[in-house]
């Protein structure tokens, strides 16, 4: 019974952004943002809210499959799809390489060598000006149609279809991977750590193994806003994105994949609408929500749905 | 030789605000990465004392620790305390948005630009010896920095609250029992370590800089320190703060395409050989 009534919620759920798209017509680019945030955020929740790793440097992916694509594009294969797979290559290697430097420690060394690492590859960015086009942000991306037949248009309608497909197919894999035994083996390392080797789980190939799956899901986040924006700005490795991208999940509730897009909506709707208005005031409500969200609603959005539907139920 | 003696003292600016994070996080287990915000609330602090009433340089740095001692006990009371118990990725999140409204805050009444502050002429100048510029300015704040560090040791070690204040940490239970009033230390800590760092962002003004993107700046910095110095190490916070200082100028002098990069990557070379830090003591859990 309950597992038909959320079977439909998703159904539903995904029949939403077709909606948008003919009820927020003119808002396509906005849209597209939020599919790509969405996608970034069920990035970090994979290695976060499944694996229990915390991270600070997030962005460095994010930023890695961003440079990766837009490179790619800018010296001549400008086929998207290519795009994202370099994107997702390259950060997933770089996560594969850096997860040895990030498992080693507990939860204050890891928050520093993500921290550390991303600021490294920032720094990097920054100073390699001639590859990067440092704080001016790389130009000249030029993208090839889609598939050879959507070229990207300027009311974003490719744009939106394009990312949204992508996110979909990656929330699906998703989905299928936390429910499969890796999945649970996760959640199991998560609990209880030093109990999961006693059950035969090989807990550090597995840690290993999502955070690199983690990071290819942020490069291709990353390749996609550089592909739909045809421009990669310095600020894809900012330490305030993996900052703003924390609070999104934690709005939303992480450990869990819906909580993951909700957050996303929700919060770039509210940077829509208040930061029109004033962008200081809305850094400043961004940080009273964190606050009031770490000591009165810790599991985010998702918890309270959870606890109203129980409560329902009753 | 100049190069050497301007990092010393960019490093003793380093530990004066970084102490206090090494004792939050290294002894009182808290992830405060809003800690340069109340470095940067001292140094506006500074600033609005200097430039608007017209108090002296000198004077107003008393006035600035007290205020942000004070700032760090409201918060404490308030909101930190709440988190003592809570995982590292609730206070990670809880400061970091503490950071962000410290951002706007300042933006709201300071405007985004650099804060001027006008140093009292005693300070300003330099003598000159054979190899060897020393600034007026660099030469108090080693003083000052090295004074602090003392006083800092020897009332970790040599006092009866210093001696609370481990009990306190390493075994809070233990120590209730004993009679210690647990949380009176760790407000009092806490306030110490608020307003260091606000003595240490208003001594910093000069050399730091002062704006709205203070705390996010630095945030970098003051973890190496921690990091590299291992936490609650006294000793090894200065040592660490002396390194990084002097690299940090060093680096930018003789080699200023590389930037920043070369300290990020001492830090993680650091983290990776010696997770614990140079002096490092377990932190209590």
């Amino acid at each position: 019974m309950s597992r038909d009534i959320s079977m439909r919620a998703e159904y539903a759920f995904w029949l939403l952004p077709v909606l948008a798209y003919f009820v927020f017509g003119e808002n396509l680019a906005l849209l597209s943002q939020i599919a790509i945030t969405a996608l970034f955020v069920l990035s970090l929740d994979l290695i976060l809210g499944y694996a229990g790793i915390i991270s600070l440097g997030h962005a460095a992916f994010f930023g890695l499959g961003a440079y990766a694509a837009g490179l790619l594009a800018k010296y001549g294969w400008g086929d998207p799809l290519l795009g994202l797979a370099a994107g997702a290559l390259v950060a997933a290697t770089a996560g594969f390489a850096s997860s040895f430097l990030v498992l080693r420690g507990s939860d204050l060394t890891r928050l520093m060598v993500t921290l550390g690492v991303s600021l490294m590859l920032f720094e990097a960015a920054n100073k390699l000006t001639d590859f990067t086009g440092g704080v001016d942000g790389l130009q000249g991306v030029e993208m090839q149609p889609l598939l050879g037949l959507f070229s990207f248009d300027l009311y974003s309608k490719t744009a939106y279809w394009y990312s949204l497909a992508v996110l979909f197919l990656l929330f699906w894999l998703a989905r299928r991977l936390v429910r499969s035994p890796f999945g649970l083996s996760l959640r199991g390392i998560k609990q209880n750590v030093t109990r999961m080797p006693a059950l035969g789980t090989p807990v550090h190939r597995r840690l290993v193994a999502i955070y690199s799956i983690g990071a290819a899901y942020a490069g291709v986040a990353g390749a996609l806003l550089t592909q739909t924006t045809q421009f990669v700005s310095l600020d894809v490795m900012a330490f305030s994105r993996s900052a703003e991208l924390l609070l999104i999940l934690v709005l939303g509730g992480s450990g869990n994949l819906y909580g993951a897009l909700i957050g996303t909506i929700v919060f770039m709707a509210a940077h829509h609408f208040l930061a029109d208005i004033n962008p200081q005031y809305w850094q400043f409500w961004l940080g009273a929500a964190l606050v009031l969200v770490v000591l009165f609603a810790r599991d985010g959005i998702m918890g309270m749905l959870r606890r109203l539907v129980t409560r329902g139920a009753q | 030789m100049t190069v050497v003696f301007d990092g010393i003292a960019s490093g003793l600016l380093l530990f004066l605000i970084s102490v206090g994070l090494s004792v939050t996080l290294g002894l009182m287990n808290f992830v405060n990465l809003a800690h340069g915000a109340f470095a940067m609330f001292g140094g506006y602090v500074c600033v609005v004392l200097l430039n608007r009433l017209g108090v002296p340089f000198l004077a107003t740095l008393p006035i600035v620790f007290l205020a942000s001692a004070l700032l760090g006990v409201l918060l404490e009371r308030t909101l930190y305390r709440r988190l003592y118990g809570a995982s590292h990725l609730d206070q990670v999140l809880f400061s970091i948005g503490l950071v962000f409204m410290s951002i706007s805050t300042a933006h709201y009444f300071f405007g985004a630009q650099q804060q001027p502050l006008q140093l009292p002429p005693m300070l300003l100048g330099q003598f000159h010896l054979p190899g060897l510029d020393i600034g007026v300015y660099r030469l108090f704040l080693i003083v000052v920095g090295l004074a602090i560090a003392f006083a800092l040791q020897w009332m970790l070690t040599g006092t009866r609250f210093g001696a609370q204040l481990r009990a306190a940490v390493d075994n809070p239970r233990a120590a209730r029992g004993l009679g210690i009033d647990v949380d009176r230390i760790f407000v009092l800590t806490f306030a110490l370590g608020s307003g260091l760092a606000g003595l240490g962002g208003a001594l910093g003004v000069d050399m730091l800089g002062l704006d709205p993107g203070f705390p996010v700046k630095y945030i970098a910095y003051f973890l190496i320190v921690v990091a590299v110095g291992g936490s609650g190490s006294i000793k090894g916070s200065l040592i660490a703060s002396l390194i990084l200082g002097i690299g940090d100028v060093a680096g930018k002098y003789y080699i200023p395409q590389a930037g920043a990069f070369v300290i990020y990557a001492i830090m993680v070379l650091m983290l990776i050989v010696r997770p614990q830090g140079l002096f490092g003591r377990t932190a209590a859990k």
